[in-house]
């Protein structure tokens, strides 16, 4: 296996997403999961597919953060005393995961996978938007449909009845 | 034409939204049950009116690869019967206009996923349709914000989008195969590749999403949840018709015409299939939450469509659409009945109530009527949908699983016997004395459904001709 | 095809599963329900990873990020309902934790 720049990449991936859930607190967790959306990001443009870079990296990144950091600040701050009890109720849980992970990849990396697949034709017109627009129209609809649907949600669900 | 299917309801839904508020408030009621009535009408009317590609300015913009086989016209007349059924419930249940409007709202968008789902030509597309109807339904169990709606909601959303996942990851090895996502592309690239080690995983991986997606048993955990908490008549669309058309016909549909019959797949199918019957059939039994026992039952009965559509014939698979539509129709008017029970007695626990046929006639002939044809009593439809699945079991030599179905039939009709006795027949206590009879909103429809399920069990053995798939 | 474009698949797809491994540990063995959101974040943005690499691997990375679009979108829009959800639970219970969320059994 060549390390390149791929592989480096990857491995911080996978480094963000275990801060994400190892750590104790959530703010942290969430500022991860933003780092390892950027990560994500950054390989999606190495795959030669900048459109879906920018979109993850500005929804994913931006938006989704922003819902996660503004549900967390609503939680309770925990007194000291359970905070470190906390710790170490999470810490006997979660302590064997780098070691499957680790275990997982090293082991899937000695199988040799022959892909001997009689693969398609390439397409012919290599621009995102083009087959988007034009080859995809009812996906384009349907997004339409579900962010009205997303509005609705957000009319339905966040809406305060009655203040304590 | 059949564009317009999804296109009008989109449209409607632009329009219903601009700021004319009172004017659409009045307005939404009328317009759904016009577009839910322009549904089963367009579908029950000879096909010249669908097929024919109008060269209209529209029609050119939006062109779309729409499928239009008799499946797909009877899965548009389920979506528009249930439908119209759940709008009629919500008037009756859901008070207060600006409530009722954001319902309906959400009802057309399911409406709209619903379609889309059962006339996308493109396994992708299929996706994203079947995540629109998943996500209008997340918004529909929340929808009064209650404890519980809201912990089986969270259930809910955390399964499905798991369901999600996986049928993502199972798209994109199917891609791998195949250049373009559209249904004939992947049948004939599945069928001219060799046997190589993506396919299996990948169809393996696709099913357990649909399982999951039709709460089907190793899966099931937000199924009775979701359906018990939700409102009624969102309990109606959900058991009615969301499990069917988001898990059974899409597996009908992809096994029929993408991934072909192949030995392993109907294992499955009819292994998952016979356990979710016995399952929720014995769950059934145990529960004294009305809409739960309801709840457990639809997992019993989808066990039955995907029995019968891993049986691998075309009598099976005509057993299992015909089981799809009677489900519907059923199981649609028994959660009518609920809500019924629930408005009038003002609880679900069937321990507490007795007796209520004396006071509520028509909610308790029409239970008896749906519950008799879930447990497949002839003459009603149930019997012959029931009969014919195990009838394509036996020949085709599954004997075991032959057996699973007529013994789930037979707990069927324990639980059904049991319901009708705990809420309907015996004495009636001293609290359910001035209980009044369901108002006309909750009435018709039930009469409607009971007048199909009996009608079509009387007319069924003389069809000469059976639809071809 | 080209061999070195085929290559990139198995170590993208060895790094796909870890961050499902990592994603499904997560929702399994959390207390708290917004880091079961998290971890369906990582599940998710597992999946879109292995939907480019096999697009960039076939010659239809065009295809292929039409579809990571459309996803993103839904992923967005389930994200936000989501979080309704969880802000509603808490406002009913006063605490995020699974263990004191016990309303319905059976």
């Amino acid at each position: 296996m060549v390390i390149t720049v791929d592989i480096i990449i990857l491995i911080f991936m996978i480094l963000g997403a275990l801060w994400a859930v190892m750590t104790r607190s959530l703010l942290r967790s969430a500022i991860a999961l933003a780092f390892t959306s950027a990560v994500l990001s950054v390989l999606m443009f190495k795959l030669n597919a900048p459109l879906a870079a920018v979109f993850e990296l500005s929804v994913c990144t931006g938006l989704i953060s922003v819902l996660f950091i503004s549900t967390i600040s609503l939680t309770h701050p925990l007194t000291w005393e359970e905070i470190f009890q906390h710790m170490r109720e999470r810490h006997k849980r979660f302590k064997y995961l780098p070691f499957i992970i680790v275990a997982v990849g090293i082991g899937l990396s000695m199988v040799s996978v022959k892909l001997n697949l009689p693969l398609p034709a390439p397409e012919t017109n290599n621009d995102m938007r083009i087959v988007l627009w034009n080859l995809r129209r009812l996906d384009v609809i349907g997004q339409v449909v579900i962010l009205l649907c997303g509005v609705f949600g957000v009319v339905i669900l966040f809406k305060d009845e009655d203040k304590k | 034409m059949l564009s317009g299917l999804i296109l009008l309801p989109f449209f409607s839904l632009i329009i219903l939204n601009l700021p004319f508020r009172a004017l659409m408030r009045r307005l939404s009621f009328g317009l759904f049950q016009c577009l839910a009535l322009a549904q089963i009408i367009l579908v029950l009317s000879p096909s010249v009116f669908l097929s024919g590609s109008s060269s209209f300015g529209v029609d050119r913009f939006f062109k779309f690869n729409l499928i239009n086989d008799n499946l797909t016209r009877l899965m548009l007349l389920c979506i528009g019967m249930v439908l119209l059924v759940t709008v009629f419930v919500c008037r009756y249940t859901i008070k207060g206009p600006s409530e009722r409007f954001n319902f309906i709202n959400l009802l057309l968008i399911a409406l709209i996923g619903t379609n889309g789902v059962v006339m996308a030509n493109d396994i992708f597309s299929l996706f994203v349709f079947m995540e629109i109807t998943a996500v209008a339904s997340f918004i529909l169990v929340a929808f009064h914000k209650k404890a519980d709606a809201l912990e089986a909601a969270f259930k809910y959303i955390i399964l499905s989008e798991f369901a999600a996942v996986l049928m993502l990851t199972a798209i994109a090895l199917l891609l791998f195969i195949c250049g373009s996502a559209s249904f004939p592309a992947i049948n004939a690239a599945l069928k001219n590749s060799p046997q190589n080690f993506l396919i299996m995983p990948a169809i393996g991986i696709f099913l357990c999403g649909l399982f999951v997606k039709a709460g089907l048993v190793p899966f099931h955990a937000w199924l009775p949840d979701a359906h018990s908490a939700a409102p009624a008549a969102v309990s109606v669309f959900l058991s009615g018709l969301q499990i069917k058309i988001l898990g059974a016909y899409t597996a009908i549909r992809l096994v029929t015409s993408v991934f072909g019959y192949s030995r392993p797949v109907t294992q499955i199918l009819m292994l998952v299939g016979s356990v979710s019957i016995i399952f929720g059939g014995l769950a059934a039994l145990r529960q004294s939450d009305f809409k739960r026992m309801l709840a457990y039952s639809s997992i019993s009965q989808v066990g039955y469509i995907f029995l019968g559509l891993g049986s691998g014939s075309a009598l099976g698979l005509l057993g299992a659409v015909f089981h799809l539509f009677n489900h519907a129709v059923f199981k649609s008017l028994l959660f009518v009945n609920a809500a019924a029970v629930e408005a009038q007695a003002g609880t679900r626990d069937m321990d507490k109530m007795s007796g209520l046929a004396a006071r509520m006639p028509l909610t308790g002939l029409t239970s008896l009527l749906a519950g008799l044809s879930a447990a497949g009593v002839p003459p009603l439809a149930g019997f012959w949908s029931k009969l014919i699945i195990v009838a394509a079991l036996w020949i085709s030599g599954h004997y075991v699983y032959a057996f699973a179905a007529v013994l789930g039939s037979l707990i069927t009709l324990a639980y059904i016997l049991s319901l009708q006795r705990r809420v309907f027949f015996g004495k009636i206590k001293a609290e359910f004395q001035e209980v009044k009879e369901a108002g006309f909103a909750l009435a018709l429809p039930a009469l409607v459904l009971a007048a199909i399920t009996v009608a079509v069990g009387i007319i069924f053995p003389f069809l000469a001709q059976m639809p071809k798939f | 095809m080209n061999p070195q474009v085929l290559g990139i698949f198995w170590p993208f797809g060895v790094f796909m599963i870890m961050l499902s491994v990592i994603g499904i540990y997560c929702m399994l063995l959390t207390y708290n329900l917004v880091r079961v959101l998290i971890g369906l974040e990582l599940l998710i943005k597992a999946a879109t990873l292995l939907v480019l690499t096999v697009g960039y691997c076939n010659g239809h990375i065009a295809q292929a990020q039409a579809l990571v679009v459309t996803f993103i979108v839904i992923e967005v829009v389930v994200m936000t309902v989501a979080v309704g959800v969880v802000l509603g639970i808490r406002s009913h219970n006063g605490s995020l934790d699974v263990r004191k969320i016990r309303n319905l059994k059976g």
